[in-house]
């Protein structure tokens, strides 16, 4: 996930790869291992995961082999050079504008076959390309051998048997990228009547291109918007004729150009795999394959499911992270001994009082920003991230994603949207970045639709735990209700937004034991990019806090709201935490939790408060992402939405439960 | 031999009057062809009817030769819907002018390719021609859309039926192509299906779009 990197541009130490640099672009289907890749020859970090489509940026960075400066670009992945989604366009462009000096095509070695038509597709363009058939590892286990000699043979170019997770083949790649010339490379012909076709469309092409006229020639011929957009533009006057032979050739062959060349490439790769690929007549059934049967089957699906949400998230991230840590660190830490500490320092360094405040007081920078940050919301986020990066690692989301499909298209999304929904309990923030991996505008703007309202981000959840457990049945209610708004919002906006339901498919990556040191670089980075992300904001919270206070306009504020408060029965001291909670949810959630230890709620106006503010308005954060994302008009759609349902919500629920006597 | 259209209308019309209502024979006048045409002349001939007193009998021959033009005509309407999507009285004309060039094979090509249907779209049966009885004996359920397949069930991919050219090449990427085998390995919540080394989930809407020859 290159947007880490906007933050922390310490993620990518080699950055400054000098302009004369030779480029090498990385390319491939998704998740076949491009971004491992990037990691060893670059050593620097971008996420890695057994999910495909985890990179939806390209990520620069730069390698020396043999004492020579390379510039290493990974792409998003693609599965043909014909780009479909947005992903896809991303990485093309990069094909196509960046004139690389070595395409490094990595490809899955168990599906040779299938992936092997885009090597066809890059060579045909007449790039240099290097092959990398990767995960060799798993194959072997499969049983499967590949001729890796005869195959460069056959193709005419380099071709490495890698595992580049077990860092198996790194130095020959390495030797490769550093001296191959891209000069020599198979010609593969097709039939006679496609050649002609294509022949009629390169003859009228003049202009210089970074791709060969073939290539061009193919993809005007299946109408590719942006190649037609360039030909157009390089070739000015002669564009005319070459629509026009476009046109007809493509009327010629509409019942099926598209099977056809598919079909064509196919007999290609076909010949080109003869003696190549090799694979046992059984086929052997691992262990991880029976697991995986076990997740996507709906009878253990489920079950297994609620056991991986019960321990992960409600043991190890609320019990453990949310519970033991935070008492720790809180409690144990700073309220036992760092804030007596800071505070006896700073009222012997600085003798104002009012500076004094700033820094130590009731809404001081670090006896209530820090302390919310390192003490309260770290150990959370920290663990909720790691058990994310686990499952995510495991293969386990595709395989929820196929669970979850016939319910999510009730309210407008696929089964592809588990991913943001479920980072959404982590950070919703990171997950409206993520909502772009959705195919459509409308699943899109759904999406961040129901981030913003209904999902809990971890540090939130965990406060929120942590506060309700105390009284019993007010998590429950808690609960249902926002599930039953997630549900009722999400079936109603599905009817409402025009458009039609999308699409589902997706590849499943087999099931794999995480590696450890992969899910805590992973988890660190993404650490390291939330706390980035929080800590000026608790700190600027902290400030206007400060400022609100000495100036009065926080008593005027809190007074402002309380006639709002009083309408769902609350204590006016709760508007105290909906004002945090107009910075982060979660500071706001952490102001609750202060009220409560103080005693000033029951439990019926817990529960109210609760339910309200993790519906209440996103953080600030948070917001900034939908505007950069949906832009200005559909975020401020959703946040004046949202705020007006939070608090709807919550007279409803005060309503509701004073009536029946619930708690 | 090839009859003439208006031969075969007759034989239509009469096959309906007598195999399905039950009647031994049609009125002259209740035939859309006049009882004038030379087309009752090219039947008599044939010793396929016999017309006597205005009234239309079968001869046996002309029974499995009326049999065999209301199959024609039933599978005609049955493209027309299914793969054509014409509908209504078009559909109604142009299967009329369509049946007419359905033999000597192509009635079998086109049974075939429709999956040996039973009934017509109007729900009236199609007697089964021999490609229908060989299919059954030999246990080929045809081609059928990945929809009907059990779990673990194995076939070829024959076709995919899409309008989407997107999703054609969404799936063709994936390495659903004509000619490869495809295992289904799940069919609820979503289908699940193995092609190569690979394993791939998708919805409802696009299993149907895959055809598969079993």
């Amino acid at each position: 996930m290159a947007f880490f990197k906007k933050k922390a541009s310490c993620h990518t130490p080699h950055n400054d790869a000098p302009s004369h640099a030779r480029k090498v672009v990385l390319v491939g289907n998704p998740n076949v291992g491009k971004s491992v890749l990037f990691n060893a020859l670059t050593g620097a970090y971008v996420t890695v995961s057994n999910y495909p489509g985890t990179s939806v940026e390209v990520s620069r960075g730069s390698a020396t082999i043999d004492g020579e400066q390379f510039q290493i670009m990974d792409t998003p992945g693609m599965y043909s050079i014909l780009p479909i989604t947005e992903e896809e366009r991303v990485a093309r462009e990069i094909l196509l504008n960046e004139s690389p000096d070595v395409v490094v095509h990595v490809l899955d070695a168990r599906n040779l076959e299938r992936m092997l038509t885009m090597t066809l597709q890059l060579i045909d363009a007449q790039l240099p390309v290097v092959l990398v058939v990767n995960i060799m590892d798993e194959a072997e286990r499969m049983g499967l051998t590949i001729d890796i000699p005869l195959l460069q043979e056959k193709l005419g170019i380099p071709v490495i048997g890698a595992a580049t997770a077990k860092k198996r083949g790194l130095a020959e790649i390495r030797r490769a990228i550093a001296t191959y010339t891209g000069k020599t490379h198979a010609v593969f012909g097709y039939s006679r009547r496609l050649e002609a076709d294509i022949d009629s469309v390169t003859t009228l092409i003049h202009g210089s291109y970074p791709i060969s006229r073939k290539s061009l020639a193919l993809l005007l011929l299946q109408r590719d918007d942006e190649v037609t957009a360039l030909v157009k533009e390089r070739e000015g006057e002669g564009y005319t004729a070459i629509a026009s032979q476009v046109k007809e050739k493509c009327f010629e062959r509409r019942e099926s150009f598209h099977m056809d060349l598919s079909m064509e490439r196919k007999g290609i790769v076909t010949g080109l795999l003869a003696d190549v690929f090799r694979f046992p007549a059984q086929r052997r059934v691992t262990f991880n394959e029976r697991l995986s049967r076990w997740a996507v089957r709906p009878l253990t699906g489920v079950p297994l499911l609620l056991v991986v949400l019960y321990f992960g998230l409600y043991k190890f991230v609320g019990d453990f992270g949310a519970g033991t840590l935070v008492d720790f660190l809180e409690k144990g830490l700073f309220e036992d001994h760092f804030n007596p500490w800071i505070t006896n320092l700073t009222k012997a360094v600085i003798p104002w009082e009012v500076i004094q405040e700033l820094f130590v007081g009731e809404y001081g920078i670090i006896t209530l920003g820090l302390r919310y940050a390192v003490g309260i919301i770290l150990p959370i986020v920290a663990t909720f991230f790691l058990f994310f990066s686990i499952l995510e690692d495991s293969g386990y989301f595709p395989r929820l994603a196929l669970l979850v499909d016939r319910i999510f298209k009730k309210i407008g999304l696929t089964g592809r949207a588990v991913i943001p929904m479920v980072l959404g309990f982590g950070c919703d923030t990171m997950a409206t970045m993520v909502t772009r991996t959705l195919e459509t505008v409308r699943e899109r703007v759904i999406a961040t639709l129901l981030l913003a309202l209904a999902i809990p981000c971890s540090a939130q959840l965990g406060v929120i735990l942590a506060l309700l457990s105390k009284a019993p049945g007010a998590l429950l209610v808690w609960g249902a209700c926002l599930l039953l708004i997630f549900l009722i919002i999400g079936f109603l906006a599905a009817r409402i937004m025009p458009g039609e339901t999308p699409m589902f498919y997706m590849e499943l990556p087999p099931m794999r034991l995480p590696q450890l040191s992969n899910i805590l670089t992973k988890t660190y980075t993404r650490m390291q990019w939330y706390f980035m992300e929080i800590l000026p904001l608790f700190i600027l919270a902290s400030v206007l806090l400060w400022v609100g206070k000495i100036t009065h306009f926080f008593e005027v504020a809190v007074e402002a709201l309380s006639p709002v408060m009083a309408v769902m029965g609350l204590p006016k001291e709760v508007a105290v935490a909906f004002i945090f909670g107009f910075f982060r949810r979660d500071y706001g959630a952490a102001g609750l939790y202060d009220l409560q230890t103080k005693g000033i709620l029951d439990p019926r106006q817990l529960t109210v408060a609760a339910v309200t503010l993790t519906l209440f308005i996103p953080c600030v954060a948070q917001f900034l992402i939908m505007k950069k994302e949906r832009g200005m008009k559909v975020a401020m759609g959703i946040g004046l939405f949202v705020s007006g349902l939070a608090f709807g919500s919550g007279w409803l629920l005060n309503k509701f439960l004073l009536v029946t006597g619930l708690l | 031999m090839k009859l003439s259209d208006k031969a075969e209308e007759i034989l239509e019309a009469l096959w309906i009057a007598v195999e399905e209502e039950g009647r031994g024979f049609e009125e002259q006048e209740r035939i859309s062809v006049a009882a004038d045409d030379p087309a009752y002349r090219e039947l008599t001939g044939l010793a396929f009817i016999e017309v006597r007193e205005g009234r239309v009998y079968f001869r046996s021959e002309g029974k499995e030769e009326g049999r065999k033009t209301i199959r024609r005509h039933r599978l005609a309407e049955r493209l027309m819907m299914d793969v054509l999507n014409i509908r209504g009285e078009t559909a109604e004309d142009k299967a009329c002018q369509f049946e007419h060039l359905l033999n000597e094979g192509v009635d079998a090509k086109v049974c075939t390719m429709l999956n040996h249907p039973t009934t017509c779209p109007h729900g009236k049966a199609i007697p089964p021609g021999d490609c229908c009885a060989e299919a059954r004996q030999n246990g080929d359920l045809g081609v059928v859309p990945l929809t009907e397949l059990k779990s673990g069930e194995e076939g070829e991919i024959a076709y995919i039926l899409t309008e989407d050219s997107k999703k054609m090449q969404k799936l063709m990427a994936m390495g659903v192509l004509p000619g490869n085998r495809i295992l289904l390995m799940q069919s609820f919540p979503s289908y699940i299906f193995r092609v190569g080394f690979s394993e791939f989930a998708i919805d409802t809407a696009m299993a149907r779009e895959i055809f598969v020859r079993r």
